[in-house]
C-alpha cells in the first residue's frame, strides 16, 4: 500500500496541516508502512461482530440536571491569545 | 529518607522522626542534584510544595491517606495556576484555570505536589523522545530511554525524585516505563479514576495511574483516587474495594495463566527467561500455573493504533490556536491561524497521529479501517473474558526487550509502536495491569513482569503483585546516580 503525494496532501488539508515537501514525503512512506501493517486486519472474520467504542458497557449516563455555581467563564475566556471584545473572543475575518 | 515507600513515609511523619516541610525539602534536593541529568521534571513547584507541608506540619494530624506526602504528576495532569504543557508547544505556555478532579482527591487525601514530569507530546509515544522539551533519561543508564511515553513519572520514581507519580497509560504508558525503569506501574481498568482535567489522547482507551516504589503503595494511592466521578460520566457507580484487604503473601488457591502469544517472537530471550523465573517463584507460594491462549494478539498492534489515532485525531482537533495556546503570528484570515497554528505548534508524532486518525476515519476507509478495528477490538475483549474463566489472572512480560538505547527507533514509527505489543491488548479490552519489577539483563538494565486481570479486579494484580514483591528483592534495588 503506497500513498500518493496528492492523498498526503488531500488528508493534510482535511486535517487542517501544511506539510513541506520534505514532509510529504517523509509522512507519505511512514503513513503507508503504517497502513500497510493494518491491512492485516482483513484476515480476522469479522462478519459476525459488532464494532465496540464503549468498552465496559456504559449507555445512557445521566446525572441530575441542577443548576450550580461556575465562575470559569472569565478565566476560561482569558486564555486565549486573541483580543477579547464584550466578553467574546474577536477572530480575524473569515476571508 | 526519600528511598522511603509512601506506608513508610507515613510511619515517619506519625512517629515525628521527620517533618513533611524536611521530606519536601529533601525531594526538592534530591531533584536538584539529579534532575540535569535525567530531566524527569519539566516544572518544580518548589515553593508552593514548602508551602503546602509547613502548613501541614503544622495542623500536625497525619491520619490521612497520603497526608504529606510528595508527588508528582504527569504534565498532562491540570493543575489550577500551574503550568500543563502536554510537552508540546502548543500548549508550551498553557496554565490550566481548575484542577484535575483525581487531582484535588489527592490534594483532599493530603498529598504535596512537588512538580510536573515530562512526556512524550501529548502522551504519543514509547520513549519520551516526543517530548517538545527533550528526553527524559533512564536512571540505570543515562544512555537508553527511560520509555514512555510517562518517562518523567518513571525515572522520578525510580530515582527518588518523589515519593510516587501519577502517570496515564493508553496503550502501555505506565507499565512500559515502569518496567524500564524497575518501579511499580499501574494501568487501572478503564473508567476506574475519572479523567476529568487530563489532556486526553484517545478517550476510549485513556487510564489514569499511579508509579510507586511498592504494590502496597499502588493499592494505596488508587484507594484515594478510585471511584465514580459527576465530572467523568466513563466512571461507572461500581463501589471501590478496600484494596489493603488483598495484601497477602501467598498465591494459595489462585490459579494464574501464561499465554503463549507473550513468550513468541519478537519477545527478548532474557526478558521472558526473567518471567518464566518469576513465575517459579509464584508457583512456590502457592499458585497453580496453566497455560493459556489468545489468539488475537497478533492484531493488538494495528487494531490499537487505527483505534487510537483516530480518536487521537478528533481530540487534536481543538487545538485551533483560538481558545488557548499557541497561536501564529502569521495568518490573515481564519482558516490560516488553524492551519499555521497547528503546524508550528505540533511536533511529528502528533502530526502522524492526526493524518493517521483523519485517513482512518474518512469517506471511504471508513468500514476499511476504523469499523474493522472496532471490530476486532470487540473480539479481543470477549477472548480475555474467556480466559479469565479459567484463572484469576495473567503474567506475561511487560515490554518486549529492555530499555533501548535513546535515538535507536526515532526515525521508523512502526518499530517504535511495537514497543507497545505486550501492553496494548490490555487497554483494547479495558481491563488492567500492573508492572513488578522482575530482574535485570546482563548489561544491568530492568526487566518488569506484567500482571493483567478483568475489568475492575485491581484487587487481583495487588494479591499477585504483593505476594511475588515479598518472596522477591528486585524492587529494593537502586541504580546509582
Amino acid at each position: 500500500m503506497k500513498l500518493t503525494s496528492d492523498e498526503v496532501k488531500h488528508i493534510a488539508k482535511l486535517a487542517r496541516l501544511e506539510l513541506s515537501e520534505e514532509e510529504i514525503n517523509k509522512f507519505g512512506e511512514q503513513l503507508s508502512d503504517i497502513l500497510g501493517n493494518a491491512k492485516m486486519l482483513e484476515e480476522v472474520d469479522t462478519s459476525k461482530v459488532e464494532p465496540i467504542a464503549q468498552i465496559t458497557g456504559l449507555r445512557n449516563v445521566t446525572f441530575a440536571d441542577k443548576a450550580e455555581p461556575c465562575d470559569l467563564a472569565d478565566k476560561l475566556l482569558e486564555q486565549s491569545p486573541m483580543p477579547i471584545q464584550d466578553h467574546m473572543i474577536k477572530v480575524k475575518n473569515v476571508f | 529518607m526519600i528511598d522511603l515507600s509512601i506506608s513508610q513515609a507515613k510511619a515517619g511523619l506519625k512517629e515525628k522522626k521527620f517533618s513533611a516541610t524536611e521530606l519536601t525539602q529533601a525531594y526538592l534536593d534530591r531533584i536538584k542534584a539529579t534532575d540535569d541529568k535525567l530531566h524527569s521534571y519539566i516544572t518544580i513547584t518548589a515553593d508552593q510544595a514548602l508551602e503546602q507541608a509547613k502548613k501541614i506540619d503544622k495542623k500536625g494530624d497525619f491520619s490521612g491517606l497520603l497526608t504529606g506526602i510528595p508527588m508528582n504528576l504527569k504534565d498532562v495532569v491540570c493543575t489550577a495556576g500551574i503550568k500543563t504543557t502536554a510537552c508540546s508547544k502548543i500548549l508550551e505556555d498553557f496554565v490550566p484555570p481548575y484542577n484535575a478532579h483525581m487531582y484535588d482527591r489527592l490534594l483532599a487525601a493530603g498529598s504535596i505536589l512537588l512538580g510536573k514530569t515530562n512526556t512524550d507530546e501529548f502522551t504519543m509515544g514509547s520513549s519520551s523522545e516526543n517530548s517538545y522539551f527533550g528526553v527524559t533519561k533512564n536512571p540505570w543508564n543515562t544512555e537508553y530511554v527511560s520509555g514512555g511515553s510517562s518517562g518523567g513519572p518513571a525515572a522520578s520514581v525510580a530515582a527518588d525524585q518523589c515519593t510516587f507519580s501519577i502517570g496515564t497509560d493508553t496503550g502501555g504508558s505506565i507499565r512500559q516505563p515502569a518496567s524500564l525503569c524497575s518501579t511499580v506501574g499501574l494501568k487501572v481498568t478503564y473508567g476506574r479514576v475519572p479523567r476529568h482535567g487530563c489532556i486526553s489522547y484517545a478517550s476510549s482507551f485513556d487510564t489514569i495511574g499511579p508509579f510507586t516504589k511498592t504494590v502496597e503503595d499502588a493499592a494505596l494511592v488508587l484507594q484515594a483516587i478510585a471511584g465514580r466521578s459527576e465530572k467523568d460520566a466513563t466512571t461507572p457507580d461500581i463501589p471501590v474495594p478496600d484494596y489493603s484487604s488483598f495484601l497477602k503473601e501467598n498465591l494459595t488457591g489462585l490459579t494464574l495463566g501464561l499465554p503463549k502469544e507473550y513468550f513468541g517472537q519478537g519477545v527478548d530471550k532474557e526478558v521472558s527467561g526473567a518471567v518464566m523465573e518469576s513465575v517459579e517463584v509464584m508457583k512456590k507460594l502457592g499458585a497453580n500455573i496453566i497455560e493459556v491462549s489468545l489468539p488475537l494478539t497478533k492484531y493488538a498492534i494495528p487494531t490499537y493504533y487505527i483505534l487510537v489515532k483516530s480518536e487521537g485525531s478528533t481530540n487534536m482537533a481543538r487545538y485551533d490556536g483560538i481558545k488557548y495556546g499557541h497561536t501564529t503570528d502569521d495568518a490573515k484570515e481564519l482558516q490560516e491561524i488553524y492551519i499555521k497554528s497547528r503546524s508550528e505548534g505540533f511536533g511529528d508524532e502528533v502530526k502522524r497521529t492526526i493524518m493517521l486518525g483523519t485517513y482512518s476515519l474518512s469517506a471511504g476507509y471508513y468500514d476499511a479501517f476504523y469499523l474493522k478495528a472496532a471490530k476486532v477490538r470487540a473480539m479481543m475483549k470477549k477472548e480475555f473474558e474467556d480466559v479469565f474463566e479459567k484463572c484469576d489472572a495473567l503474567i506475561t512480560p511487560t515490554a518486549p526487550t529492555t530499555a533501548f538505547k535513546i535515538g535507536e527507533k526515532a526515525d521508523d514509527p512502526l518499530a517504535m509502536y511495537m514497543c507497545d505489543i505486550l501492553t496494548t491488548p490490555i487497554n483494547l479490552a479495558g481491563i488492567c495491569g500492573m508492572s513488578v519489577p522482575a530482574g535485570f539483563s546482563k548489561l544491568g538494565l530492568p526487566i518488569g513482569m506484567q500482571i493483567v486481570a478483568g475489568q475492575f479486579k485491581e484487587g487481583n494484580l495487588f494479591h499477585v503483585g504483593h505476594a511475588f514483591e515479598k518472596a522477591t528483592e528486585w524492587h529494593k534495588k537502586k541504580p546509582a546516580l
